[in-house]
């Protein structure tokens, strides 16, 4: 069909929307919360798929799609209750039917053990009920068309036309009342009936009454044509397909004598319907029809010219939606991060000029800038998606995780329609999907161990996501046994990870999980394999910006916490001098600023700390520890900047003097440099030089090794 | 001064050369995006000696590399006439702060000839061949390692 | 004169494929994601035949003929049913609310203009 290639992409994006909505409508079912718009809604996705993939002749989609939907059928319709073993064979269908679609989306070839295994499996839980399937992938027919066969005649009796194929037809037609209930047209019908050849016709009117009994919806009218065309008995019957049911029909081919003496003498009657029916043409008494223009040319029409329509942008009941190319999207983020840096420039210039003070201006500019940040976070939100398919994968990995190890294991899942940018979805997906087998494979104890531990045989993984003081929090939390804190130190010291002395608090021992090369699986699971391990996963973490920390507790679980920045490319920040150079630190990890008190300030070794509250908070010497100059005297002359971050590492940090707050586009190190001790980014203040930002996280500033940050941000470039 | 570098496409390969403390280098024509100006760059802390720090190229980070320094010759002290050659290393943009770019040469492959052992060995691992022209011995750069590798700090 | 046809499918991809068909072939299409919201482009433009799917949420394509066939105003729009189904018996269900004629997914263009030319002028 022309055009059909254009509406692949559209066709595989409705395909994924249907599977979201499959999944959850399983997840409903299985777990009992869904009634009858759930089975209707999940037969619903199931046939849609099914029809789009018969438009594109995806033939074992199709095939696979019609078995599942007849289950699904059988289901809506009472005669298959979800109990038991059904929910499984559903569930592998779901996946099954994912795998097929994304194997029809990338031209790939599609293992046919794994449909017929299914497929008989299905039909198992329904037979009887499946119909044999549809033959989608052989050319369209219209429903067959009853008709009874008639002798034709054969011979020479067309050599008149010179045109053997040529037949005279008798047709006998006489419309019901239905007829006309159901839509249908006398006069649409005959023009049909005209276009196949000369038509000549005959009005019988006898049962016509007068004006006055005439009563609307009732047929009075019958018509006796003769048809002269080259079209065969059936395609004739076709015309009447959809009427057949509601009228007096008889099509007889004539032998040539037959046809001779029935020519029509008397005059004919026009006949239009008396049903409000357009008005048609006067008739002549003999129809000649010689394809008459207009519409139905384009039947004929045998080039079609692969005319795109423009997106039609769809109006949903729930939200208006537009598709739009990601690159313009990105595109777009990037002039907006532009755009900030020229208002921060702006803004500087207005003010080193001393014209800031006006009233007036300094109202503008801080309009300005209010507006530029919401056009940022708009932009930024375009980007952002619920995190919904990304935990509807990870249940599948669940499933085929507690398969695997032969463990009964169950995925739960909080804030599913959590939002965050798209990117950064996509490059979750590996990670997520180490640590929920991780928690599979190690974490949970087999159905025996938990029994002896008192917990239930069907061990529980939490999928969590939220929105969090300006960043997205996502939790993998299982109810196994916990780190086995003593074995991990072993296995740390025979690796000399850890110095023989050295008696690191808990806390430490669970961090040692993420050093490279740590597994301390003695024998290769199938699914953990060798050399997957959490470094891996927390790189991969960090990439994106975000902080990966542990919890555990032994016999209880163990809880991977994910930390990640909502907007990759902005932040608030705040702009201090030290030693000459300008550095930014980030608003969210800023609790106070203080001017240094004398009797507060306490030396504990070589290093300092001031009581703030009830608490001693270390200090840091900025200047000092980035290398810029050496050790501060003292702390008179400096600002004291407490910070503290998501983990909760608190420092005081000791800077020469705060310039300025502002929103700055956050620049990566790593495309040409790496990384840098204590420092996440860089950014391009309003004089075009570049600042570092620093990681209150680092190391450095006292965040443990599992804090600190790196801020790698491809979007910007 | 700021130029775009036009890489038009002969046979023979081009090359940018340039000072540094009295000897001539030159650099594949292909790496070079452009030759600009001295501007301050912001010193990036922990970082090795010749990497003088970050400069903003219209909105990309881009670290410079003393080429003296790197070299292990004294470090250049930056003036107007100063030049920072801009060249892409793989996927890794860096400058080059050079003394003065002299020309744009085209030589002839069968003209870079391998390193002589007059050559100092402290050169070799930056060097990938000479290119001599009358009486002058240009050193072809190997831009691999110029950029101290040290940078990938496993955080 | 160009002929209006409403099309009423709940697939995104089935109904930008009928705009394209349908669209080539000269006749302005409006388009409708299911019954309820064809009652509605019904109401706000008559046309001059409608092509529905069955499965469709909210109110279905049976349902949708059925009240397309109770409002007088309606009930002679020719109605062709385009649905990947075949059995009889909803074949029947849907020629007692009133349909016109039933043409099965996947459908050939030509065939479909050919079809929608033998129930309107």
């Amino acid at each position: 069909m022309a055009s059909s290639d254009d509406l692949r992409p559209t066709f595989f994006a409705e395909c994924l929307d249907l599977l979201e909505s499959l999944h959850e409508g399983m997840s409903f079912i299985e777990d009992g919360s869904g009634d009858d718009e759930t089975v209707n809604i999940v037969f619903r996705a199931v046939h849609s798929i099914k029809g789009g993939a018969g438009a594109f002749g995806f033939a074992e989609l199709v095939a696979f799609a019609h078995e599942f939907e007849t289950v699904l059928d059988a289901i809506r319709g009472g005669q298959l209750a979800v109990a038991g073993e059904v929910v499984p064979v559903l569930w592998r269908s779901v996946d099954l039917l994912g795998d097929l679609v994304a194997a029809a989306q990338s031209r790939q070839p599609v293992d046919a053990t794994r449909s017929e295994r299914l497929v008989a499996e299905l039909s198992d839980l329904a037979p009887g009920s499946v119909v044999p399937a549809e033959s989608s992938t052989t050319p369209p027919e219209f429903e067959a068309i009853p008709f009874e066969p008639v002798a034709l005649a054969l011979g020479t009796g067309d050599s008149a036309t010179g045109d053997s194929d040529v037949h005279v037809y008798l047709i006998k037609f006489r419309p019901l009342n239905a007829l006309f209930v159901r839509g249908n047209e006398a006069a649409v019908l005959i023009r049909a009936l005209a276009e196949l050849g000369e038509l000549s016709s005959r009005c019988d009117t006898s049962k016509l009454p007068g004006f006055a009994e005439m009563k609307p919806g009732e047929s009075y009218l019958a018509w006796e044509f003769h048809l002269k065309s080259a079209a065969t008995l059936p395609e004739i019957h076709q015309v009447f397909e959809f009427a057949d049911d509601d009228c007096d029909l008889e099509i007889v081919a004539l032998e040539p004598a037959e046809h001779l003496s029935s020519v029509f003498a008397e005059g004919q009657v026009p006949a239009p319907s008396d049903m409000g029916a357009e008005a048609t043409p006067p008739h002549s008494p003999l129809l000649s029809a010689a394809g008459p223009p207009g519409p139905s040319r384009a039947v004929e029409r045998t080039e079609m010219s692969a005319r795109v329509p423009a997106a039609a942008p769809e109006k949903s009941i729930r939200k208006s939606t537009i598709r739009v190319e990601t690159g313009r999207v990105d595109r777009l983020i990037n002039l907006v991060g532009e755009l900030v840096v020229n208002q921060a420039m702006l803004t500087q210039c207005i003010q080193e000029s001393g014209a800031g003070d006006e009233r007036n201006i300094s109202a503008g500019l801080d309009d300005l800038k209010q507006l530029t940040g919401r056009v940022q976070d708009s932009v930024m939100a375009i980007r952002a998606q619920p995190i919904r398919p990304l935990f509807q994968r990870m249940a599948r990995i669940v499933r085929e995780a507690a398969a695997e190890t032969g463990k009964i294991v169950r995925l739960e899942t909080t804030g599913e329609s959590t939002e965050i940018d798209k990117t950064v979805i996509e490059q979750l997906a590996d990670p997520l999907t180490h640590m929920i087998r991780n928690a599979v494979d190690h974490g949970l104890e087999n159905a025996g161990k938990r029994n002896s531990a008192g917990k239930a045989d069907c061990g529980v993984v939490s999928l969590t996501a939220a929105h969090r003081s300006g960043r997205v929090i996502i939790d993998v939390n299982d109810d196994g046994s916990g780190i086995d804190r003593d074995r991990v130190l072993r296995i740390a010291r025979e690796k000399r990870l850890v110095a023989p002395e050295e008696n690191p608090e808990a806390e430490d021992i669970d961090a040692l999980l993420f050093l490279p090369g740590f597994s301390t699986v003695d024998t290769v699971s199938n699914l953990s394999g060798r050399g997957v391990g959490m470094d891996v996963v927390r790189n991969a973490i960090r990439a994106l910006g975000g902080r990966i920390s542990i919890a555990s507790k032994p016999g209880i679980g163990s809880t991977f916490s994910v930390s990640l920045p909502l907007t990759l490319a902005v932040l608030d920040g705040m702009v201090v001098e030290v030693a000459d150079q300008k550095l930014v630190i980030p608003i969210t990890s800023i609790i106070e600023t203080l001017l240094p008190v004398a009797d507060k300030i306490h030396a504990l070794g070589a290093a300092h700390v001031v009581r703030i509250r009830d608490a001693l908070v270390p200090i840091v010497d900025v200047g000092h520890v980035l290398g810029y100059r050496d050790r501060r005297a003292g702390f008179e002359r400096c600002i004291f900047v407490l910070t503290e971050t998501d983990a909760g590492s608190r420092c005081v940090m000791a800077i020469d003097s705060i310039l300025d707050q502002r929103q700055v586009v956050i620049k990566t190190l790593d495309d040409n440099y790496g990384g840098v001790d204590g420092i996440a980014a860089a950014t391009i203040l309003g004089d075009g030089r570049i600042a570092l930002i620093l990681d209150p996280g680092d190391a450095l500033f006292g965040g443990s090794a599992a804090d600190a940050t790196e801020f790698n941000l491809s979007a910007t470039g | 001064m700021q130029q775009a570098v036009n890489h038009a496409t002969t046979d023979d390969p081009n090359f940018v050369t340039f000072r540094a403390a009295q000897q001539e280098y030159c650099v594949d024509i292909m790496s070079v995006r452009e030759i600009r100006g001295w501007s301050p760059a912001t010193a990036l802390p922990q970082s090795p000696p010749s990497i003088r720090g970050v400069i903003n190229l219209r909105g990309a980070v881009v670290p410079i590399v003393d080429f003296n320094l790197r070299l292990g010759y004294s470090a250049i002290d930056p003036t107007p006439q100063s030049v920072i050659i801009i060249v892409q290393i793989a996927a890794q943009t860096i400058g080059l702060l050079v003394d003065e770019v002299s020309e744009i040469l085209n030589a002839g492959r069968e003209a870079i000839k391998a390193t002589p052992d007059a050559v100092q060995s402290a050169d070799e691992t930056f060097i990938t061949g000479v290119i001599t022209l009358e009486d002058r011995m240009i050193r072809v750069v190997n831009l691999a390692n110029i950029v101290p590798g040290t940078q990938r700090v496993p955080a | 004169m160009t002929r209006n046809v409403l099309a009423v499918d709940d697939s995104r991809t089935m109904r930008d494929m009928l705009c394209i068909a349908l669209n080539d072939a000269g006749f302005n299409v409006e388009v409708a994601e299911d019954g309820e919201d064809g009652l509605g482009k019904l109401r706000a433009k008559q046309p001059d035949v409608i092509i529905t799917d069955i499965n469709m949420p909210r109110l279905d394509g049976i349902g949708f003929i059925e009240k397309v066939r109770a409002d007088s105003a309606h009930r002679t729009i020719p109605i062709l049913v385009l649905t990947t189904e075949n059995t009889p018996d909803l074949k029947s269900r849907a020629q007692n609310a009133g349909a016109t004629g039933w043409i099965v997914k996947p459908f050939d263009q030509f065939k479909l203009v050919a079809a929608i030319n033998r129930v309107v002028a």
